[in-house]
């Protein structure tokens, strides 16, 4: 049984539709988003059905994954806080930033809270220099941009997500 | 006429819908193209325009197109929205402000080489981008810009958006098709060149999402009216992505040739609490490091005068460093990057840029030796000339002219 192909029929003939059709390989990144997107993190499970479907062996998508920064091999917090701390970035206090978000979640850079919910990362680069401190949140929804930040503005964004998680 | 060339969004609001592009003369120049020139006309009005690509190459757009062999099909057409350097972030802007005139760029160019899929290649953060681009390529499509016989001829055309997942590499235009045929996104070895040899093996075409956004105006005004820009070898405008220690941060789009001290104090606003400028990078954290005297704030930038202070406009990502910043911690800062970015195929970059990560941490620290300057001194030269791609190259800008260029930054009396 392949969970995947189960779960995602509409969207693999969609997306393989967007390739030639002998090349099927150009599907494995889109499908990774969708099992990241859903799970968080991709596990040798869904890596293996994965290569069932594109005719890949299961050691091509796992390189794949290790490869490319925003497919993870392991479950962290429910939302990964990522922020630059690019010299552009840094030039406007993203260092500090960081530091002073993590004091306030009592964790370290790279860590994730008690509750499970927030993991803050360091990251490269976001295309967003102009407008640090930022940080994007990749989670269930995907990734959206945060920008312009404070640590107040940071806490309310993790407090808003906290309401949301109990409502849910 | 609106103001911009690129930048339209400025002057016409919810320029990012259909209606109101078409509206404004949307579409007019992908429709010229098609239904009244032929292909090879297409490519000799982009010629003769003198464009560039905006990626950072600065190469003759047309020319790139005509180098496609006729004899070997079918050609493609990728887009490079893969925008990662430290200090760019122009193409975003036109990605989610003026996403039809960079669509109906893609559509000409396409033409103009006979292209009937286009891939659009984003970075993997630009996820919110892709779905919005989705939803502009349906409604082109329920319009009938896109599809099977486009204005009642025999030429059809998609095109598709592929998301990266978070690699700076694949910029690179080879490890950027790597990429979409669902490899590691490593760079290849040329020749063959992506012309002869692109995606799928088939002859392609890759343009900078910036670049592609010029090609209606051209297509619609025609080469001299683009030339009335910029200057003679660098015609045209371009976005400048003004970053760091500045008071209005921002992109503007401003002729070529317009000079540093422009951008950063009639637009940019100067430099906060009244300091001085220490440095310019204006190739992003790819660039060498500009001493900000006087003559380098007068010089004008484009693709012609800023190798004359020894450095590349690039994608003319601007970051101004101001004299509260010490370069050690500065390139310490770059030199991660690069080293996370490495993609590991060759050994020069990849060990080269470990190696220097480690000697600027070390030198970062206050008992640091000249001996560890000299080090990374060296380490820097034997990566030069000797990588498989640019970014192994780029690794070494700013670490080599901070060195020779501010000196006392390194000196071990600089402990912190």
């Amino acid at each position: 049984m392949n969970q995947i192909a189960d779960k995602y029929s509409r969207e693999i003939v969609e997306i393989l539709a967007k390739y030639p059709a002998d090349r099927k390989q150009s599907a494995v990144m889109p499908l990774l988003h969708l099992v990241q997107r859903d799970f968080g993190f991709i596990s040798n499970h869904s890596i293996k059905d994965i290569s069932e479907i594109l005719d890949m062996s299961s050691t091509e998508v796992a390189s794949v994954v290790g490869f490319y920064t925003l497919y993870q091999d392991h479950p962290e917090g429910k939302y990964r806080f990522q922020i630059c701390t690019d010299l552009p970035c840094a030039l406007r206090e993203a260092d500090q930033f960081l530091k002073d978000l993590c004091k306030a979640l009592d964790i370290q850079p790279g860590g994730t809270t008690k509750d499970g919910l927030v993991t803050v990362e360091q990251v490269m680069c976001l295309a967003a220099c102009d407008k640090a401190p930022m940080f994007q949140v990749q989670g269930r929804e995907g990734i959206s941009y945060y920008e312009n930040q404070t640590v107040v503005s940071a806490m309310e964004v993790i407090n808003n997500l906290k309401e949301k998680e109990k409502t849910a | 006429m609106s103001k911009h060339l690129l930048f339209r969004h400025l002057d016409t609001p919810n320029l990012n819908q259909i209606a109101t592009y078409k509206k404004q003369g949307g579409f007019a120049g992908f429709k010229k193209a098609v239904t009244t020139l032929q292909p090879a006309e297409v490519i000799d009005l982009v010629k003769a325009s003198g464009l560039r690509g905006r990626g950072g190459a600065g190469f003759p757009t047309g020319m790139k197109w005509s180098f496609l062999p006729n004899n070997l099909w079918p050609h493609y057409v990728v887009a490079n929205a893969d925008e990662s350097e430290p200090g760019t972030f122009k193409d975003r802007e036109l990605l989610e402000s003026n996403p039809f005139q960079f669509l109906e760029g893609l559509a000409i160019a396409s033409y103009a080489v006979q292209a009937h899929d286009a891939y659009v290649y984003l970075r993997g953060e630009f996820w919110q981008q892709a779905e919005f681009l989705d939803n502009c390529i349906a409604e082109m499509k329920k319009s009938g810009f896109l599809g099977n016989k486009l204005f009642g001829t025999e030429y059809s055309l998609n095109i598709h958006t592929h998301l990266g997942a978070g690699a700076y590499i694949c910029g690179e235009e080879t490890a950027l098709l790597e990429s979409i045929e669902g490899k590691l996104g490593q760079p290849r070895l040329r020749p063959p060149f992506p012309a002869v040899e692109g995606l799928y093996s088939r002859p392609t075409v890759i343009n900078n999402v910036e670049t592609l956004a010029n090609l209606p105006f051209i297509l619609e005004n025609g080469s001299s009216k683009f030339r009335e820009y910029g200057t003679e070898k660098s015609p045209g405008v371009k976005i400048f992505s003004l970053s760091g220690n500045v008071n209005k941060p921002g992109n503007y789009e401003l002729p070529l040739g317009t000079t540093f001290r422009e951008l950063i104090f009639t637009h940019g606003g100067g430099v906060p609490e009244g300091r001085k400028i220490k440095a310019i990078m204006p190739a992003g954290a790819s660039s060498s490091l500009i001493l900000a005297n006087d003559q380098a704030l007068d010089t004008p930038m484009d693709y012609e005068s800023v190798p004359s202070l020894g450095a590349q406009l690039g994608s003319a990502s601007v970051i101004i460093v101001d004299d509260s910043v010490s370069m050690d911690w500065l390139v310490n800062k770059t030199v991660h990057f690069f080293k996370h970015e490495s993609c590991g195929k060759c050994t020069p970059c990849r060990e080269g840029t470990f190696w220097m990560a480690h000697l600027t941490e070390k030198v970062l620290k206050p008992n640091h030796t000249k001996e560890d300057v000299q080090l990374l001194n060296i380490v820097a030269r034997q990566i030069q000339n000797k990588c498989l791609c640019a970014l192994g190259e780029f690794s070494i800008m700013a670490v080599m002219s901070a060195i020779e260029k501010f000196p006392e930054d390194f000196a071990v009396s600089n402990g912190r």
